[in-house]
Parts: C-alpha cells; structure tokens; sequence
C-alpha cells in the first residue's frame, strides 16, 4: 500500500532522513520506534510533502508521491495526525471534522465517527481548545479518517495522555485496524506500539535498522532495547 | 417621511424643538431631555454610518491579517480606488448601483491577481518582503489612478432615490446616510454568515488558526489565501464606492484610509471580524462626538483610544494576546 524507498530529507545543511526503506501493507499496523530526534516525525512529514524530500520515492499503490504539494497528498488518500494533534482551537469538534472532510465521506461518516468516539458525539458543539488531550486526540483521528484515506499517519498519539487513555487509544487503534484501516504508527511508548502493531520497526539516526513482528521483538526485546532505545 | 422639503427645516426645528407641545406642561428638566434627544439621535446616527465606512475598510485588512498573517499596505489604496472605480461606473452605466457592484469585484480580482501573481512567490521570506511588496503596490496603483483619473477630485453623484432628508424626531438627516448604516449592517451580517456557515469560511477561519494543518487536510490554502485577499481588497472598495458621494473620489483618500484601516485592526484585535466591526462603531462615536465636544482634539480622540487599548489589552479588544 505504501512505501518508502531511499528517502533522504535535509532541514537546511542537516541531513535528516538518510535512506529510509519502510513499506505499510494493506490493512496492517506499521509502527515506528525510535529515540527523540532520529527522523520519526520527518517521516512522515516528508511523506504529506510539508518537508519536500531531497531524494527517494514514496509510493503509494505504486504511484510515486514524493514531493507532492501536502493537499494532494491528502487528496491522494493519505490522512494525518500530527504530533501535539493540532485541533482547530476555536473551531467546534464538528467544524474540526468538517475541515477535513472534501466530499461526503462514504465509508467513515461524521455519524459514524461519533458512533465510535462517543466523547465527541457528547462534546459535538464544544470547542478544540475546550477538550482533553484524549479527547483532541480522538478528535483528530476523526477528523483524518472521515476524508476516507488509504492510509493514516499517526504520530506520537500517546504523547501526554494518562495510561488509561492511552489503553483507550489502543483500543481505538485495534478497532480501526479491524476496519481495514491501513496506519502508519510513529511511537514513543513502545507498550502501545506493540500492543497493537503487526510490524515493528526501529530508526536510528535517519535509518530504519530493524523490523520484525511483535513476537519476534518480544523474543529479541532486551537485546534491541540495549542496542537501539536506551540513551 | 423622506422628500420633505428642506426649507422647512429651521422652522420646524424652531417649533418642535424649542417650544412645549400640544400645551401640555413640560417641566424644564424634561425640556432639556427633549432637547438632547434629537441631537443624540442624529449624532448616533452620524456615527453608525462612519462607523461603516470604517468597518469596510477594517474588516478586509483584519481577514487579510487573519488568514496571512501579512500587512496589506495596499488597503487604503483600494479603497480609493474602488470610489474612483464607483465614479466610472456611474458613469458610464449612469446607475449607483452598477458602481457598487462594479468597483468591488474589479478590485477584488486585481487583488486576486496580484497575490496569485506576486505575494505568492514571497512567503517563504520574511515579513519585510510583503511591506515592501504592497507599499510598493501603492504607488503603482496610485500612480495609475492619477494617470487614468487625473488629479482633481471627482464628484459622485447620491443616487436619486437616496438623496433626500428624512426627519428624525423633527431633525432632519440625509437618507444616504441612513443607507449606510443599513449597508454596513447587512454586509456585516453576511461577512458574518459567510465564515460561519458555508465551506470556505469555515475553511478560512481554520486557515487563521493552523494553515498548515489545513493544507495537510488537502486544502489547497494557496487558493484561500487568493480568495481572502481579494475579498479584502474588494470589501475595502466597497467601502470606497460608499464613500464617495460624500467624500468625492480623490488621491488623498488613501493615505487617510490606511491610518483608519491599521487603527480599526489594532483596536479589535488582529484577524478578529467582530473586533472589526466593534472597533469601527467605537473610532466612529469618538471621532463623532470629539468633533462636536472637543473639536482641537478629534484628530487626537483617535488614538488616544487606540493607546488605552493598547495598554489595557495589547492584543486588541478582541484579539488574541500579542
């Protein structure tokens, strides 16, 4: 569905991305790991084309996207969530989801995603900045799914929710997958990485360095940790 | 009401105001009351139709500001031009209302247009670029009004139907003033309308908030951006057709219009449309009511308005907090 073939992506002379080699089949889980500051969130920002790439393909059901102005990429059929989430302070959570929203959407409705995120549906009328962070969090995967993509970004979706939340997340996150919902998942929190990905993946220093299924990160885990996440 | 012929005027004003009616007591107290009404009223009115005049020129600047986070320096100088654009229209059309028509959308476009063709090309800069940018559009569009128009001042005729006096509580008063306190109204309420309830004003409202997300969302925000200028632009001269059957179409009209548009904006706050539109009826009453009550300090009123705000609310009334 997607991949990323030799991405290099600079931030002025730095050179962030230094051939990075991922691939996100249909309807699976990809997750990312990796310490601060290795490249995670350039990833996928250089996919949705707000960092231009400098070199490298992104492929998305083989047509290659990369260096795509960031609403074609959307248009192309990939939805984000930004790290920090980025609700629409002031919008209402409908007006938030309405943004996102381009034609009416077929397989996730508004009526739906408030089926499934049943806060929102409480809180419809309420504004961004009004809301929790789980509560942002929810709102912004809503407001990425009802454009009806083909593939998520999600990055760093745990980041300052209390662990009941995040357990709510995952939650989200299995129900999606379920769905057919293909996701890219960039994480921190290596619980809920494995919680619910079908694929582990490591980057160090603008390179993917290792991938394997939950089960064979499970086996491996002490050994990767003390080679790759541990500061 | 309307059509009364004007020289009755002082005295009815004589009648009415100064002497008891109908022979019914009046204390000398409530006299007074009765006195001061009339005068309130008018001076209300006087104001509220500043007050529009003001708002169109604000509100585009603030949208501008808003969504691009630019200063239009270029603002007052469609204004003017839409009076210049309203005297042609009348003109050649011989209807006012041709020219309102007319004169918004020919700047709106040209604003349009040099965003697509100019501003574009520039965000990645910083914001010096864009002041020099639009100052420099003030000089080419107010040298080429002053080439296609020439000099001297150009007279707009009131449109038949709106150049007669109604009687307010025995005062008289234009009727195109009154329709522009009407026009204001309506257009406030549409620009109102207009960003809570169709697509593109939810789009520009979330613009102003995170264009980045926007544009992440698969919004062309380029195309926004295109649009909210020349709806600025357009909207600024509106307010320059509106203004010049009492104003006359002149090369000076700009540089007046750009200080009242930048003090509109500060006072409401940056990119607030109702900070707009209470900064325009707040500058008008002062600017009104300091003429008649201090008249050597109604150029000062002003800004000694736009001072206080500035110290009790730096962000403007409605803005966010600088």
């Amino acid at each position: 569905m997607l991949r990323i073939e030799g991405l290099n992506t600079h931030y002025g002379a730095s050179h962030i991305l230094q051939g990075v080699d991922l691939a996100v089949p249909r309807g699976r889980i990809c997750a990312v790991l990796g310490r601060n500051g290795v490249g995670k969130t350039t990833t996928v920002r250089s996919i949705m084309g707000l960092v231009p790439p400098t070199s490298g393909r992104v492929l998305l059901d083989g047509q290659d996207i990369a260096g795509w102005a960031p609403h074609l990429v959307a248009r192309a059929g990939v939805a984000y969530v930004p790290e920090g989430r980025l609700i629409f302070p002031d919008l209402s959570v409908l007006e938030n989801i309405r943004v996102g929203e381009r034609k009416p959407a077929k397989v996730w409705t508004v009526d739906r995603l408030l089926a499934l995120f049943p806060s929102l549906h409480e809180r419809a009328g309420n504004r961004g900045w009004q809301l929790s962070g789980g509560e942002q969090q929810m709102l912004a995967i809503a407001r990425a799914l009802v454009s009806d993509p083909r593939v998520v970004l999600l990055d760093e979706p745990s980041q300052g929710l209390a662990p009941l939340v995040v357990r709510e997340l995952a939650g989200v996150i299995r129900t999606l997958c379920a769905e057919g919902v293909t996701i890219l998942l960039i994480e921190q929190n290596m619980k809920l990485a494995e919680a619910v990905a079908d694929e582990l993946h490591i980057m160090v220093k603008g390179r993917i360095v290792y991938g394997a299924s939950p089960e064979v990160f499970r086996a491996e885990e002490a050994e990767i940790r003390g080679r790759y996440l541990t500061v | 009401m309307a059509g009364r012929p004007l020289s009755t005027r002082g005295e009815r004003l004589f009648h009415c105001s100064r002497t008891p009616r109908c022979g019914r007591p009046v204390s000398s107290e409530s006299s007074a009351v009765m006195d001061i009404l009339p005068f309130l009223l008018v001076q209300c009115l006087n104001a509220l139709s500043q007050a529009a005049l003001l708002f169109f020129l604000g509100v585009g600047l603030t949208l501008i500001f808003g969504i691009m986070r630019i200063v239009n320096f270029a603002h007052g100088t469609f204004y003017m031009f839409g009076a210049f654009l309203g005297y042609s229209a009348v003109r050649v059309t011989g209807s006012f209302w041709a020219g309102l028509v007319l004169g918004p959308m020919v700047a709106g476009g040209i604003g349009a247009a040099f965003e697509l063709g100019l501003l574009r090309r520039l965000y990645k800069r910083d914001d010096s670029a864009f002041l020099m940018v639009t100052f420099g559009l003030t000089l080419v569009l107010g040298e080429i009004i002053r080439l296609v128009w020439g000099v001297n001042a150009l007279q707009v005729e009131v449109p038949d139907a709106l150049s007669g006096i109604v009687f307010l509580l025995d005062e008289p008063f234009p009727v195109y003033r009154l329709f522009l306190v009407a026009s204001g109204a309506i257009v406030a309420v549409g620009i109102w309308q207009f960003l809570e309830r169709t697509r593109l004003g939810l789009l520009i409202r979330a613009t102003s908030q995170n264009a980045e997300m926007v544009h992440a969302l698969g919004v062309d925000v380029n195309l926004v951006r295109s649009g909210i200028f020349g709806i600025g632009c357009g909207l600024a001269a509106l307010g320059g057709v509106l203004a010049a059957p009492l104003l006359s179409a002149s090369l000076g009209m700009a540089g007046n219009a750009i200080i009242d548009a930048f003090v509109i904006v500060i006072i409401g706050g940056m990119g607030s449309f109702p900070g707009s539109l209470l900064a325009a009826i707040l500058v008008a009453f002062v600017q009104v009511f300091g003429t008649y009550y201090f008249p050597d300090f109604a150029m000062a009123a002003m800004y000694l308005l736009m001072l206080l705000v500035l110290v009790v609310r730096p962000g403007g009334l409605l803005g966010k907090e600088a």
